[in-house]
């Protein structure tokens, strides 16, 4: 996994609340057995309309707004737990998503894919949407290391929370897997104490 | 200190515990499908792991076959593709494969009580969000994403940060016509789709007590849709005879022990949760939703609030109802009977009842789609496929079918279907499709009538229920 220390990027708002997975990915897309290619379909029905015609409405088509910061309304990521939505996020350029509420399931797919999710509190989400709104250049410093969100040349400093465990992960580039074959010995030991 | 059903699961299957971080917990079961598990198998032998414990996982195809015509190749050659893979990543590993027209397939959330691998007291997995229907057991069971596949597979454990504790009750009688659906359906429109997340959830209450295994898995089934990563009900008597002498169960002396541990899973008295509702079951009707998440759900006979909010209102403008309109006698083209959510023998009893003697309007579409061969051959068995042949209805073969219309079975763009799965999102169906959550009478009211109609107006109907 690539490491994650710091980010300072414009970003993209989404302000759409109870964002699902089914529209992160839809199930059509998900009969690929690699991680690859999901970034083109990211809210494939929401940039794109039925018949293939590009959806100007949708703010990924918006020229105005770029960077890898999301800005998405309450309870990001809800729904099925398919990670091809992370990988999706992921492949098109997004390594960090704000919200004041992120799903269980998803949030854990974003952090074992390197994605951070910053979930911050309702007003300050409601003012980055407004002040990215007035200004689409509007620069959004992410620094993990000291769990801090900063717009950049503004005072709104925002502390946010992260488990201690997947902090170290991301900066590092750590995955599970590698912290639970290391225990192996314990997972044996555990096996024979305990039979179900 | 007294401890509640979820904490005596969970405690008992913690491995470890990483300061100021999350917990090693041991998973005693892994089911796993075609969708969600090949980047993990990748992922391993990529990294040349081998599978860690693969007697204990379990292996189905359900979310991308087709329904018709299950003996001839798959037609789709990604999902041929994606099924080959399954068979060759199970036999390359030794895991236990029901496959494609086997005896044992189904969704796997179906056969995995059906066969008895779920039993109360274990901590179960599946790359699937539903997996929260083992929960009916007294069970932890939650869905994962694709890397904790991986992690599993690699160590038959997760790290987990211990989620805090709600309990829902629902006490009283429900009136007739009122079924399991109705009730989940109705609690997750009074606390909203995220009011759950961060918990685990108990249901209690003489309501669930008194609940078939069948109504207690559509329960648990949707606990994810209230945001809860899963869901339990206490094992009790109904939970051990529904277990007793199902193929992969204790059996005898060993089937006894078991018991007598299952019955000491129960929350203590002055146990202590973090959050806590209680609902009369005097108060819940026939429900159905109106919009694109599952929290928006009505009685069947109110009319859809009027709320003054840009996401309320683009979910009205993708179902093309208005505020404050009523669905009674909506004209409905499409019925779907299936999904994790109501499959069982038990859905389609309750939906044989309805339309015997009756006939399916001409205008509706019904795709009644068993949750596996075994519910399929006691449909045949029960005599209740000629019932629906009789009122014009046809059965698919198991599968998920059009709960996420993976495959073929896609309601068309614009159309509105009544379905008994668990999710309205926005093209979940198919691109353009409109989902309208009820339970299985709810769907099968509708076919017949070729409308919406209020079930609990049809004294005929309550004396079969
Ligand atoms: S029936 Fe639907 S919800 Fe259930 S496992 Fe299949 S796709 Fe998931």
């Amino acid at each position: 996994m690539e490491k994650f220390e710091r980010l300072i990027s414009t970003a993209i708002p989404l302000p759409t609340e109870n964002v699902d997975t089914d529209q992160i990915i839809p199930a059509r897309f998900l009969k690929a057995t690699n991680k690859q290619g999901f970034g083109d379909n990211v809210f494939r029905d929401w940039r794109y309309h039925k018949d293939g015609s590009i959806n100007t409405n949708f703010v990924l088509n918006n020229t105005m707004y770029n960077g890898s910061i999301l800005v998405a309304g309450n309870n990001f990521g809800c729904g099925s737990s398919r990670e091809h939505a992370a990988w999706a996020l992921a492949g098109y350029g997004f390594k960090v998503i704000i919200s004041s509420f992120f799903a269980d399931i998803f949030k854990g797919n974003a952090l074992n894919n390197g994605i951070l999710p910053v979930q911050v509190s309702e007003d300050c989400l409601k003012t980055l949407l407004q002040l990215i709104k007035e200004n689409p250049e509007t620069q959004i410093d992410i620094d993990l290391q000291n769990q801090v969100l900063q717009i950049v040349g503004n005072v709104i400093v925002e502390k946010f929370e992260i488990d201690t465990y997947k902090k170290l992960c991301l900066l590092n580039g750590y995955d599970d897997i590698d912290y639970l074959l290391s225990n192996k010995d314990k997972i044996v030991a555990y096996e024979q104490e305990h039979q179900f | 200190m007294a401890k509640t059903l979820f904490d005596k699961v969970w405690d008992k299957h913690v491995v470890d515990t990483i300061k100021d971080g999350p917990q090693i917990v041991y998973i005693d079961k892994h089911l796993i499908h075609e969708v969600t598990s090949p980047q993990a198998f990748n992922e391993l032998s990529e990294r040349t792991i081998p599978i860690f414990r693969p007697q204990q996982i379990v292996a189905t195809a359900d979310h991308n076959t087709p329904t018709v015509d299950q003996h001839l190749p798959v037609k789709d050659t990604l999902s041929r593709n994606q099924l080959k893979q399954l068979t060759e990543n199970c036999s390359r590993n030794n895991i236990e494969l029901y496959g494609l027209g086997h005896e044992y397939n189904g969704i796997v959330h179906v056969i995995g009580p059906e066969l008895g691998i779920t039993q109360p007291g274990m901590t179960i997995v599946c790359g699937d969000s539903h997996t929260s229907t083992h929960g009916a057991f007294g069970t932890i069971a939650f869905g994962i994403g694709t890397s904790q596949v991986a992690q599993v597979f690699a160590s038959q454990c997760l790290l987990m940060n211990k989620p805090k504790k709600l309990r829902v009750n629902v006490h009283g009688k429900l009136k007739k016509g009122v079924l399991p659906k109705d009730v989940i359906l109705y609690i997750i429109a009074k606390l909203g789709t995220n009011s759950g997340t961060g918990y685990f959830c108990e249901y209690a209450g003489n309501v669930f007590e008194e609940m078939s295994m069948e109504g207690r898995m559509t329960v648990c089934n949707m606990s994810i849709e209230m945001g809860a990563r899963g869901g339990m009900i206490a094992p009790d008597e109904t939970t051990f005879e529904y277990v007793k002498g199902r193929k992969f169960a204790p059996k005898g002396a060993d089937f006894d022990k078991k018991v007598a541990y299952w019955k000491t899973l129960k929350t203590d008295q002055d146990a202590v949760f973090d959050l806590e509702y209680s609902f009369d079951a005097a108060d819940i009707e026939p429900m159905i939703t109106y919009g694109t998440n599952p929290g928006m759900g009505i009685k069947i006979s109110e009319a859809i609030p009027s709320l003054d909010d840009a996401s309320f209102e683009k979910s009205l403008a993708y179902m093309n109802f208005q505020k404050g309109e009523k669905l009674l006698n909506k004209p409905i083209n499409y019925v779907f009977i299936g999904s994790c959510t109501n499959s069982r023998i038990e859905d389609f009893r309750v939906a044989a009842n309805y339309v015997k003697g009756k006939q399916k309007a001409p205008n509706v579409h019904a795709w009644l789609v068993p949750g596996s061969q075994q519910v399929a051959k006691q449909i045949k068995e029960e005599g209740l496929e000629t019932i629906f042949i009789a009122a014009g209805f046809k059965l698919r073969q198991p599968g998920c079918s059009a709960c996420l219309a993976m495959n073929d079975d896609k309601i068309p763009e614009g159309e509105y279907c009544v379905s008994t799965s668990n999710r309205n999102f926005e093209g979940r169906q198919g691109q353009g499709a409109r989902t309208i959550l009820a339970s299985p009478l709810v769907a099968a009211s509708t076919a017949v009538a070729g409308k919406i109609i209020n079930v609990l107006e049809e004294p005929s109907t309550l004396e079969l229920v």
